[in-house]
């Protein structure tokens, strides 16, 4: 079920005008800060239907710049975010595209800094909710429910074994999880949904088990 | 866990407790929390609605100058004159539409189930509560019951006015409201049910047209009307009254609308009211000006 709590139908608590268009804005914003693992140093955002038509009086700008910050929803520096992105020397550029989407609220985030950059797909599904549908060309299908590992591999033997074993010793319970890859042993991802926030520490030690590119969680 | 209206009514009935009651338990369950854990999270919403509500009567305008003020006009409307259709009513209206005027104007308000659709839920609790002098609890309840409806929606069409049109965000929100109520005022879970339908039911076709692509115009009077059906119908229910198409069938018949509707017509601020030779003139105003 897309929705399973109360309190994504009663909530979120926000700064006004949009849940769809600023609330979930936020919300795909601190997404990819939180896969990101940092703060960007530049984005270019690209939006479309709704969100291209309709963003500069709901404040979708500033609130991809607010989440990209890390702010929650109910932050009062909001409306100050695009200022703010300035202030913390995080370059921000908005592209209105007219190519077809799937869901008439769609954003598609590039942020980077110096070394290295991600791309992802977020929707705002309407009250607030969001979910990422693509990470750097791999769909997914992530509700941001629960907390989530997410992690790029090569495709090989034994890979997925040696991250659930790092897991299983750490008493870390898989709720769900998928595996995907671009071809036979090329990249592949992970994406693994977990009942509690994994450890730093954990991270690390998954980072250097066998065939493993790169690593990013998702707090929920 | 509970998919339909009618899930949701045999759950309460089969237990003899109440929708709110049933949604508590739910909340509880899935995220793993206490009672009170789950009670006080929806306190800080209740808290937060509240606030919206006397920003509102102290009188709030929005960046724009489209919205605010109209909440205000109506309590002094009250006070000088009787109104035709009853204070309870009209003080449901004033305060739902105050809940997105201070929404409009950018101030804290509390999704339910979204932003554009942000008065109909508290607009009528705080009305309500003057007649049927709720405890602190019951009107946490009320904020559960509604919540309920809104999560069979939400998963079964949609809530907001990109995906499905008005009838999806406002036609929600008011017809939750009914549902709680038909609880608060002592009515039967198929009695919360019959009124959710009944003003699902009036709001089914309604298009999502804002001029300027904000949610302004005519964002804040639709909630002074779902705010309104939602008292006529919880009435209604509390009657007898029922709805001769069961509530998920009205639910299904409102996503199905909603998938036939144009994207003119779902948020682009492209059709309807926006594409008036007044709402293109404001659009033109209001992007022509710095914000």
């Amino acid at each position: 079920m897309k929705y399973n709590s109360v309190f994504d139908i009663i909530g979120p608590v926000m700064i006004g005008p949009s849940s769809s268009h600023t609330a979930g804005a936020a919300r795909i914003g601190k997404a990819a800060r939180n896969l990101f693992g940092k703060q960007p140093s530049w984005a270019k955002i690209y939006l479309y239907e709704s969100f291209a038509k309709t963003y500069k009086g709901h404040g979708t700008d500033f609130a991809l710049a607010g989440g990209l910050l890390g702010f929650e929803t109910d932050d009062p520096r909001m409306s100050k975010a695009l200022d703010i992105a300035k202030e913390n020397h995080l370059e921000i550029e908005f592209i209105e595209d007219s190519s077809a989407v799937d869901h008439p609220n769609t954003a598609r985030l590039l942020i980077g800094d110096k070394e290295e950059s991600i791309e992802l797909i977020g929707i705002s599904i309407g009250g607030g909710k969001v979910e990422i549908t693509e990470l750097n060309g791999f769909e997914l299908r992530l509700s941001g429910n629960h907390p989530a590992i997410l992690i790029m591999h090569n495709d090989r033997f034994g890979a997925i074994a040696s991250v659930t074993k790092i897991l299983a010793k750490h008493e870390i319970n898989i709720g769900h999880m998928e595996v995907n890859r671009k071809d036979v042993g090329k990249e592949a991802l992970m994406v693994i949904e977990v009942d509690q926030n994994v450890e730093d520490g954990v991270l690390k030690e998954l980072q250097s088990a066998d065939h493993i590119i790169q690593i990013s969680k998702l707090v929920s | 866990m509970f998919r339909t209206v009618k899930e949701l009514v045999e759950m309460a009935e089969k237990e003899n407790i109440q929708i709110s009651e049933v949604m508590i338990r739910q909340e509880m369950d899935v995220k793993e929390k206490t009672r009170s854990e789950v009670f006080s999270e929806m306190e800080r919403n209740l808290e937060v609605m509240e606030k919206a509500i006397e920003d509102a009567l102290q009188g709030v305008q929005s960046v724009t100058g489209l919205t605010g003020g109209d909440a205000v006009l109506i309590q002094k409307y009250m006070q000088e004159k009787t109104p035709l259709s009853g204070n309870l009513l009209l003080d449901a209206v004033s305060k739902a539409m105050g809940t997105n005027e201070v929404n409009a104007a950018m101030g804290t308000i509390c999704a339910t189930p979204t932003a554009g659709s942000a008065g109909c839920v508290p607009g009528t609790l705080f009305a309500v509560k003057n007649q049927l002098n709720p405890t602190r609890e019951q009107m946490i309840r009320y904020l559960f019951t509604s919540g309920a409806f809104g999560f069979v929606v939400a998963n079964n069409a949609f809530i907001s006015g990109a995906a499905g049109g008005c009838q999806a965000e406002v036609g929600s929100a008011g017809a939750m409201a009914s549902a709680a109520i038909v609880e608060m005022a002592g009515g039967t879970p198929q009695q919360s049910a019959e009124a959710f339908a009944m003003t699902l039911k009036n709001m089914l076709g309604l298009v999502c047209d804002p001029v300027a692509g904000l949610v302004e115009v005519p964002c804040v009077k639709r909630n002074a009307a779902g705010s309104s059906l939602a008292i006529v119908s919880a009435d209604m229910a509390l009657a007898g009254v029922t709805s001769r198409i069961p509530c998920d069938e009205v639910i299904g018949a409102m996503y199905r609308i909603g998938k036939q509707m144009p994207s003119s017509l779902r948020e682009t601020g492209e059709g309807g009211l926006a594409d008036t030779p007044t709402g293109r003139l404001l659009k033109e105003k209001i992007f022509g000006m710095s914000m």
